[in-house]
């Protein structure tokens, strides 16, 4: 009690000031981040969602926006725009068998769970919704792929995100193990391998105007020894597809590689030795070793590309203008087109359909994937 | 004599292998940006008639484009490079500044936030958005609606027993990178008008980091789960604070994954468009707004665009050759040895 008697009155407060701060750490490292996303995320997501609910038209005064309920979405998913947001639809004997198949396997499932006496919500609620949702997927998905039929900016965009996205996991992987050797020259192709993320992503799209350009691109004499000579990839619905994926791939594989480079550098040294001197063959490393170490990282890099995946729009919109038709549009070009003819409320409507997607893919990926990449499940 | 190989090294075929591999990966990122590089070098003339490949063999090479872009357009490219850079130096570190410590947090600590909370909050959101549907002014309205969310934690915030854990949060911190900026470019532009920053650099800086922070809260955090614990439990045994744990163990010992993020963090702001052509005008102008804007009305002006371009990656290019020794590994394991 002396001791504290004979201190000064200000270390005091400054010492139960350093105690309340260290007592409340944990509010303090994270709240800041918290209370700075709500300020600035809270009112532009209000906003948009209003605006998906109206139109903008032009009034005695100017523009007004005015209150229409559910109508864009309606004309998105019923209406005018439905053929151009999720496709033109066939239907064969095969498209039908595999969603018999699927229904099938639903019924089966369920069935156990039903024998298995697990609860009411485990056996029926879960797999019907999870398995409906699937298997409507699916039939948006296989119905547009017929001959004669056509995609939508829904599909086109789902192509994007899960090719791509795996090209560049790979691809990425491979360059980081790569890398990780101990091999002279190898700081010169990590500095290399980075440059592409360096490039302004409009700047990407009009290079690959440039390189894929059917007259003057650097491309055309091997197009013309390929015997491709009069063929335009602009004109062919996959092959510009295919030239916004490959855009897509340079430019974002740089980002899968350096984060697999980071996480690398962690991998235990100790255990690899151990194991190469008991004999394991390299796959085997890898296998054993270093990939579940990679997991968590890989796992949280998938899902960013997948979020920003789906957001893709300047690279079809330079490259291709969304073309031919609307094959190589994705539903974020698709409302900015929408938002470039000043129809507000479709295009936020649009943006929320892909929020309420990309949800759903979240989550699913959430649940599913992130506990056993972290090793929790 | 030739000493036994160690059987952690590579045989001259994987070496051989490997090279070849990282050869033609080399291949593809090159040539595109091999491109760019001549193509700022010729003439409008020899980039419309045809592919020409080889300056001096093939067209004769001409200063012309990079005489435009530093003359003519020297002084918006100069202001359009200060304002990229620091925009986006400020905002890379804002953003790996908060964005470390929620990692942190959301490695070492258990939240509990409560459902019932968080339902509060969202009424309160409707609340104040009803209000001011209804005419009242907006800064009476969030005064409103905060303090009614306040009084309601104190009062009823008690009571809720559900809660979600940290894993949540994290998704929830994530899932505002969902929707496309082109749905929210008005809102936030609007936004910014009512704080009366357009056309500063402060408006992008803040919308930046923002929009960043998700980011390296991700990916920091599984580099913070490599980090052994037991370490800072030494630490803290030995009396050393939250704060000093974190600034002078935790933070060097995830210098790579630090650096790594700070790079993303860095180029993902250098390089971000839509955003900055909303909220400036002239005066922070930034270089991705000069690489569009060489596409106009006289068509799109390859010469000087790929000049723009490479303009662009210089600086981004000298950072990476910096840091890039950073992301090497070597300080955890001397670390628990020691």
């Amino acid at each position: 009690m002396k001791k504290a008697e004979s201190k000064p009155p200000q270390a005091d407060l400054w010492t139960r000031w350093v105690g309340w701060l260290e007592r409340n750490a944990a509010t303090a490292f994270l709240l800041p981040t918290v209370l700075v996303i709500l300020a600035f995320v809270l009112f532009p997501l209000v906003g948009a969602l209003y605006s998906s609910l109206a139109r903008l038209r032009f009034s005695d005064g100017g523009l007004e926006l005015s209150f229409v309920g559910l109508a864009n979405y309606r004309k998105l998913l019923l209406g005018s725009e439905q053929g151009h947001f999720l496709g033109r639809p066939g239907t064969t004997d095969w498209v039908l068998g595999v969603l018999a198949l699927m229904a099938l396997a639903l019924g089966v499932v369920m069935y156990r769970r039903w024998r298995a006496r697990r609860p009411f919500s485990v056996w029926l609620v879960q797999p019907l919704l999870g398995g409906l949702l699937l298997m409507a997927f699916t039939w948006l998905l296989l119905s547009r792929l017929l001959p004669g039929t056509h995609m939508g900016t829904l599909q086109t965009t789902l192509f994007y995100v899960t090719v791509g996205t795996a090209l560049q996991y790979l691809l990425g992987l491979g360059l980081a193990l790569l890398c990780a050797e101990r091999l002279p020259g190898t700081r010169f192709f990590r500095i290399l391998f980075i440059l592409p993320l360096a490039i302004t992503p409009i700047g990407v799209a009009y290079m690959f105007r440039m390189l894929t350009d059917t007259g003057k691109g650097p491309l055309v004499p091997l197009w013309e020894a390929l015997g491709l000579g009069g063929f335009s990839w602009v004109n062919d619905p996959w092959g510009a597809r295919l030239a916004v994926l490959i855009g897509d791939v340079w430019q974002w594989t740089p980002f899968a590689f350096i984060v697999l480079l980071a996480a690398l550098q962690s991998v235990p040294q100790e255990q690899i030795e151990a194991a190469a001197v008991d004999g394991a063959s390299r796959w085997q490393v890898f296998r054993h070793i270093i990939f579940p170490h990679l997991l968590p990282a890989s796992a949280t890099l998938v899902l960013i590309r997948l979020i920003e995946g789906f957001k893709i729009v300047d690279l079809p919109n330079i490259l291709t203008n969304g073309g031919p038709g609307t094959a190589t549009e994705s539903i974020t070009l698709h409302a900015y087109f929408a938002w470039r003819t000043l129809d507000i409320g479709t295009a936020a409507a649009l943006g929320f359909l892909l929020m309420l997607l990309v949800s759903l893919v979240t989550s699913l990926y959430a649940a599913w994937v992130l506990p056993r990449a972290r090793g929790q499940l | 004599m030739s000493r036994p190989r160690s059987p952690l090294a590579p045989s001259p075929w994987q070496v051989g292998l490997t090279y070849l591999a990282l050869g033609l990966a080399s291949l593809f990122v090159l040539f595109p940006l091999y491109w760019l590089l001549i193509t700022s070098f010729k003439l409008p003339v020899d980039v419309n008639s045809g592919p020409f490949y080889l300056p001096w063999v093939d067209f004769k090479p001409s200063l012309h484009a990079w005489e435009y872009v530093l003359g003519t357009l020297g002084p918006d490219v100069q202001r359009a490079y200060a304002n990229t850079a620091v925009v986006a130096l400020s905002s890379a570190l804002l953003a790996l500044f908060l964005g470390t410590s929620a990692a942190y947090a959301l490695t070492r600590f258990q939240y509990r936030p409560r459902v019932g909370a968080i339902v509060l909050f969202i009424a309160c959101l409707v609340l104040t958005v009803a209000l001011v549907a209804l005419g009242m002014p907006w800064p009476s309205a969030v005064g409103l609606g905060l303090a009614g969310f306040i009084l309601g934690l104190q009062t009823l915030g008690k009571r809720f027993r559900k809660h979600l854990g940290n894993d949540e949060i994290a998704l929830w911190l994530i899932s505002n990178r969902i929707l496309p900026p082109v749905v929210v470019v008005i809102p936030i532009y609007l936004l910014f008008q009512q704080l009366g920053l357009l056309d500063t650099r402060t408006a992008l800086i803040i919308s930046y980091t923002v929009i960043n922070v998700p980011i390296a809260v991700w990916l920091m955090r599984d580099y913070f789960q490599n980090i052994p614990q037991d370490i800072e439990e030494c630490a803290q045994i030995d009396g050393a604070s939250r704060y000093r744990i974190f600034w002078t163990i935790v933070l060097p010992l995830a210098a790579p994954g630090l650096v790594a993020t700070f790079l993303l963090l860095l180029v993902f702001a250098w390089n971000e468009y839509l955003l900055a052509l909303f909220l400036s005008k002239a005066n922070s102008q930034t270089m991705p707004l000069m690489v569009a804007a060489m596409s106009g009305t006289r068509g799109t002006e390859w010469w000087y665009m790929s000049a723009i371009i490479l303009l662009m990656i210089l600086p981004v290019v000298i950072l990476a050759l910096v840091l890039e020794r950073y992301i090497e590994r070597g300080l955890i394991v001397g670390a628990v040895k020691g």
